[in-house]
């Protein structure tokens, strides 16, 4: 079971992006379950949304306490949430941010996991581009299919098409590829980097 | 059709399927979202004809439906927590009346101190009330229950509450296979009321009733609580058949054979408890689950039957009696009585504590060494607890309670769970 944690701000979309998550999951045949934090959510305030991927039925009902994947929506929760909280060894991080780890200030954090899985894209950008809105919710899956290959970014577009529609569901599309091409040649970098 | 849906859509799409008359909501979280959707479909002529009527309280919603469903109309309505306390005495007068309306309680916990979050006291406070009571373990089952509901209730002349756990199953994307129109309409027949306000045949409903018949009118509606546990299971099965899933009945257990500990439980947490009792059973601790899906009527003789053999059972309840402790473990050991078992009920997941496969599995370790107390509180925090006790005892002006405890566990918005 892969089991995913979104943190973000009230606004952003964070319950959405799980939602969206699950129903991209859905599409490729899998089961999933996706659900809020259960906050009496306000905007700005610190969200949570989670997501479980099985291919068998999801009878767990617990929080993600132990996540396969973060997905942080806001880079100004690094210093207010404990967002690595429990995250697997192995796990994937992607980041919504200009900045690369180092610059984060999470040289620590990247030494600790696999480099090759942790990763930024700045997806607040490229919302304003192409939606005129900061929302990064949609824009983030598009990086997470590229840095995991676990969810096809067929399986996204759809699911924002399904979700939305007319020029906020393309606009939303269009971001979502960018990040999809955005990670997948930071990765591409990484690979040929030199190991130190 | 398969489709990955929040709870509380396929409820609405359910009862929607269900060709509602009349549906009066009054907004109240965890339960919004529903009626939310059914106004959609109302206003969207997706579902009619159907009359959608804002109210303004709960306690009109109740009486709105009381009077639609006097009137013949299928008549619909949802709530939670605070809004069900609000509507009490009409909830009362739906089931005195005998009247089949159909409510579905998105549960949640009631202040104070005001909490959104899911426990069964809202439910529970009403488990007297003459309502049948059905429990949803997932989404698909709080759908199928709805169906399920509507036949009941109006071959009853009895309302029916479906409990499903707010924002855990109603705010929970998942996979649900939706009925077809026909299918449904195959399912339930149209509402055929045994008492109906109609000018052309003019009766009164609602008589005042003395020392005279008031017993028996009372006990004419335990009668049909009793007649209705034999017709759950027979709808279940009506169901089954039908829809090709097993869906509501009165119990149902899970790897109970040659379990020698049971734990009993109501709702969305016996998901998780199964995958516990996968991880104890790999470990080769001999345990089950029995999920109570009917709790009003509540089947005395199913559980007494399921429990045969057992050696402890473990009631694991989202609801507390203060002054006593378990609500459900009461009639849990009315249905074991004489049955020489051991016994424990624990409190846990109240106000929307979240209970973990972890806590559980620890929880279950110390049931099976027999090492828990009779009755116990999954993951209280005693530190906070006895800081009080201590607060209380030291000064006279301690201050309130949920503030100082809120003061010494520190800020909650930041932690993931």
């Amino acid at each position: 079971m892969l089991q995913i944690r979104i943190h973000g701000r009230g606004g952003q979309g964070v319950v959405t992006a799980a939602e969206l998550l699950a129903v991209a999951a859905f599409e490729q045949g899998r089961h999933a379950q996706a659900f809020p934090s259960f906050g009496s959510e306000r905007t700005g305030a610190p969200v949570v949304a989670f997501c479980r991927i099985a291919d068998r039925e999801i009878r767990l009902r617990e929080p993600i306490m132990a996540p396969d994947v973060l997905i942080v929506q806001d880079p100004t929760l690094l210093h207010q949430v404990d967002v690595f909280q429990g995250l697997k060894p192995d796990g994937y991080v992607l980041i919504n941010s200009r900045l690369d780890f180092d610059h984060l200030g999470l040289a620590e954090i990247s030494q600790r996991f696999r480099r090759e899985r942790l990763t930024t894209v700045p997806a607040t950008e490229i919302a304003l581009r192409h939606l005129g809105r900061p929302l990064p919710n949609a824009v983030l899956l598009g990086g997470f299919a590229a840095l995991s290959g676990l969810i096809t970014l067929d399986a996204v577009e759809h699911a924002i098409r399904g979700r939305f529609s007319g020029k906020v569901a393309e606009g939303n599309v269009a971001a979502a590829a960018e990040a999809f091409a955005f990670v997948r040649d930071e990765l591409e970098a990484l690979s040929h980097a030199p190991t130190d | 059709m398969l489709r990955q849906i929040e709870g509380s859509r396929a409820v609405a799409e359910a009862v929607a399927l269900c060709r509602p008359d009349v549906i009066c909501a009054y907004p109240i979280s965890p339960q919004t979202h529903i009626v939310e959707g059914l106004g959609e479909l109302v206003k969207s002529g997706a579902l009619q004809p159907c009359e959608f009527i804002n109210v303004e309280s709960e306690f009109a919603a109740m009486s709105v439906a009381i009077g639609a469903s006097a009137a013949g109309a299928r008549s619909y309505t949802a709530t939670a927590s605070q809004g069900l306390l609000f509507m009490a005495e009409a909830v009362y007068n739906a089931s005195g009346l005998g009247l089949p309306i159909v409510m579905t309680i998105a549960n949640r916990a009631i202040g104070a101190p005001i909490n959104i979050w899911n426990d069964h006291s809202d439910s529970m406070s009403q488990r007297d009330c003459g309502w049948i009571q059905l429990f949803a373990e997932t989404n698909q089952e709080a759908l199928d229950l709805h169906i399920q509901a509507f036949k009941l209730a109006e071959e009853m002349s009895m309302p029916v509450m479906v409990c499903m756990d707010g924002f855990i199953l109603t705010h929970a994307v998942e996979r649900v296979d939706m009925p077809t129109q026909a299918d449904v309409d195959a399912f339930l027949p149209p509402y055929e009321p045994r008492q109906v306000l109609d000018p052309a045949e003019p009766v009164s409903i609602g008589a005042l009733v003395g020392p005279e018949a008031f017993m028996e009118v009372r006990y004419l509606a335990h009668a049909r609580q009793t007649m209705a546990l034999e017709r759950i299971p027979q709808i279940a099965a009506e169901f089954a058949e039908r829809f090709g899933r097993h869906s509501g009945g009165l119990v149902r257990g899970y790897r109970l054979e040659d379990a020698e500990t049971v734990v009993i439980a109501l709702g969305s947490v016996l998901g998780t408890l199964k995958d516990t009792v996968d991880e104890l059973r790999d470990n080769g601790l001999k345990i089950g689950v029995l999920g109570i899906h009917s709790y009003r009527p509540f089947p005395l003789a199913a559980v007494r039957a399921a429990l045969q053999g057992v050696q402890r059972v473990v009631v694991l309840e989202k609801s507390f009696s203060v002054g006593l402790g378990g609500v459900v473990s009461a009639d849990v050991r009315l249905a074991l009585s004489g049955l020489a078992l051991r016994g424990c009920t624990v409190v846990a997941g109240l106000g929307g504590r979240a209970i973990t496969k972890a806590s559980l599995a620890r929880l279950l370790v110390d049931a099976v060494a027999d090492r828990l107390p009779s009755l116990s509180f999954l993951d209280l925090d005693w530190g906070i607890v006895n800081r009080q006790l201590e607060r209380e005892k030291q000064m006279r002006r301690s201050g309130p309670v949920a503030e100082n405890l809120l003061r010494d566990v520190g800020a909650v918005a930041s932690k993931v769970h």
